[in-house]
């Protein structure tokens, strides 16, 4: 756990943004960067509330193992999948380069 | 046009009723909505702006069906004719689903929400599609891309969000019902501000299938109306178990028509009422305080027996809540990447761009402010070395927030609160400022952490501004039904008071330029 009060610098926010493939400008970076400082900061006083006997809850219905019936039915042609597709060649979506990047 | 033919302006219960009975037609019913629409909606500049899309070919083409269903005495359903708004985030075919995002600007989906499906099969015409905060995020329906939604009681202020179109639509007579959706209380909270009533369901007991995810262990589908009975049969009507959602509940719950009905009575004998101690609306706005205790008064004068209960990790739920949200949407908005669907955008002065950059691009062009801050909170809360500390202690809290009503429950039926803190604020007031936004959901969104039922019907107008103000009731998870019996007791009682609807007294709206 981090002991610091949380904190999130211009430079964490456009790394962040990295992270999540957004493009931010600088102008971006200026009006958001305080603002998720400010919002890190109170969503952090949770930190310690709860104590490790307590088990944590990732969904309201405890369910496991849902199946449904093993029966065939209708899905979309390629017609309708592709229909809303930026680009299309060939009956397949059609997507820039993906190799040669740095990272 | 007199009030007894203005068809905009009865219940939709008293619509099912005229068309059983040969008094009107679907068409006729659908026409007179789409006309309201075309006099009040405007556009994002002025106006309602409940709509996002009006079909109205589609509408009357579903309207046409329905009657020559009724003539051939084959009607598919009570509602059956029976006009309806969706809120763009469910999936339509042949309706674009922008989610209120420039990100899907133009998508028409190649299947339906289940939900969807359901109202199809059942024959109500679908009018279009409400606007809302971008992926639902939000309280005021301002980040949309599209414009904001005005509330009809006062143009200049907010209709509640994300789904104040859907609200704003009913509150306005452009509809007799609308679906919503509620993660931290996107319907309750836009029917407290507009006067009209909001219900999230049980979570899992209404399809997610085709609802674009915003938080997928929070979101629900539920309905939009301006009665609790409307509410009820809409319930009823999209509700039950969906294979195609691995989070739906497999059992029916009970009828909840037949349970508003029994509220509707007006007799809570025996029914023992919990006021949330910490919801109880100390500090919050006046007017919204006196509405509430008022209310809880008509409540014990009903026979209902009304204790006080703590929830002490309630005072946790904003924090917790804006860390599961931001992380459950972080990882749901990954798959907007312009390749399959949605806007692409190539990156200026790049040659020949990768796909990353242009899934960056597309992203920074597509996301809106504070689509963008929940993204990176969320990417933040679930980063290795603070996923304990931030997104593993929320998860606990929804523990402990869980525990504090089932605790609760022991002791009483249901719980109530005011549904919000204030009523409507002005536009623009709190758009740059998030956490004075997020601190408004803090009655709403322990519901959502705990996966419980709620409702929001109209308790009255503030003294201090004339603004409606919602009253909250919460059940245990599957017991909707005791929402709809009290939330329908609440408004027969208040209803004897005012000599009618509280809408009733909501001022005319001066028809668009056109």
């Amino acid at each position: 756990m981090p002991d610091t009060p949380p904190s999130l610098t211009r430079e964490d926010v456009a790394h962040l943004a990295d992270l999540a493939r957004i493009d931010l400008s600088d102008a971006e970076l200026d009006h958001l960067a305080p603002q998720l400082s400010v919002i890190l900061e109170s969503v952090a006083s949770i930190q310690g509330v709860a104590g490790d006997d307590v088990p944590p809850t990732s969904h309201p219905i405890p369910m496991t193992n849902v199946f449904r019936e093993d029966v065939v039915v209708p899905g979309l042609t390629a017609e309708q999948a592709l229909a809303g597709a930026p680009a299309v060649e060939e009956q397949r979506f059609s997507v820039p380069r993906i190799l040669g990047d740095e990272q | 046009m007199s009030a007894t033919t203005d068809w905009t302006r009865r219940t939709a219960a008293e619509l099912a009723d005229a068309l059983a009975a040969g008094e009107v037609t679907s068409v006729e019913l659908t026409q007179a909505h789409l006309d309201r629409i075309a006099a009040v909606d405007g556009d994002a500049a002025s106006g309602v702006h409940a709509f996002l899309h009006v079909d109205a070919e589609g509408a009357l083409e579903q309207a046409r069906a329905s009657d020559a269903r009724r003539a051939a005495g084959a009607p598919l359903h009570p509602l059956d004719g029976v006009p309806i708004a969706v809120k763009d985030v469910l999936a339509t075919t042949g309706l674009p689903t922008t989610c209120g995002s420039r990100a899907l600007e133009g998508w028409i989906p190649p299947y339906d929400a289940t939900v969807v499906s359901k109202l199809k099969a059942a024959g109500l015409p679908i009018l279009g599609k409400t606007n809302m905060d971008e992926f639902a995020m939000g309280s005021s329906t301002e980040h949309s891309a599209y414009g904001p939604t005005r509330n009809p009681w006062d143009l200049t202020r907010i209709p509640g969000g994300s789904g104040g179109g859907s609200a704003a639509a009913v509150a306005a007579y452009e509809a007799p019902l609308a679906i919503g959706t509620d993660t931290g209380g996107s319907i309750r909270q836009p029917g407290a501000v507009t006067g009209t009533v909001g219900v999230k369901p049980t979570y899992g007991a209404v399809s997610r299938y085709g609802l674009v995810a915003l938080a997928n262990s929070l979101d629900q589908v539920g309905p939009v109306t301006r009665t609790v009975l409307d509410s009820a049969l809409l319930q009823d009507l999209i509700g039950g178990h969906d294979p195609r959602d691995s989070t739906s509940i497999p059992q029916d719950l009970p009828s909840l028509v037949e349970a508003a009905r029994q509220g509707a009575a007006g007799d809570l004998s025996g029914l023992k009422v919990g006021i949330v101690q910490e919801l109880s609306g100390e500090g919050w706005q006046p007017g919204v305080k006196a509405r509430f205790d008022e209310t809880v008064a008509l409540l014990v004068k009903a026979g209902a027996e009304v204790v006080e209960v703590s929830c002490p990790n309630i005072v946790h739920a904003i924090a917790a809540y804006y860390l599961v949200l931001p992380a459950e949407c972080s990882s749901n908005l990954a798959k907007f990447d312009a390749m399959r669907y949605g806007v692409r955008v190539l990156p200026e002065g790049v040659e020949s761009p990768s796909a990353e950059e242009v899934m960056r691009a597309s992203r920074d062009v597509g996301f809106g402010d504070e689509v963008k801050r929940r993204i990176i909170i969320g990417t933040y809360a679930l980063s290795s070395g603070y996923y304990d500390a931030y997104y593993g202690q929320a998860q606990k809290i929804r523990t402990l927030i869980s525990r504090d009503f089932a605790a609760a429950f022991e002791q009483v039926d249901v719980l109530v609160s005011p549904t919000a803190p204030t009523t409507a604020f002005k536009l623009g007031e709190k758009l740059d400022d998030p956490l004075a936004m997020y601190a408004g959901d803090l009655a709403t969104i322990p519901a959502n952490l705990a996966g419980i039922p709620g409702i929001s019907v109209p308790a009255g107008l503030a003294d201090e501004d004339g603004l409606p103000v919602g009253f909250q009731v919460l059940a245990p998870a599957m017991a909707d039904d005791r929402v709809y019996r009290v939330g329908a007791a609440v408004e027969a009682l208040l209803a004897q008071e005012w000599g009618g609807a509280l809408l009733a007294q909501a001022p005319e709206l001066e028809e668009v330029a056109r």
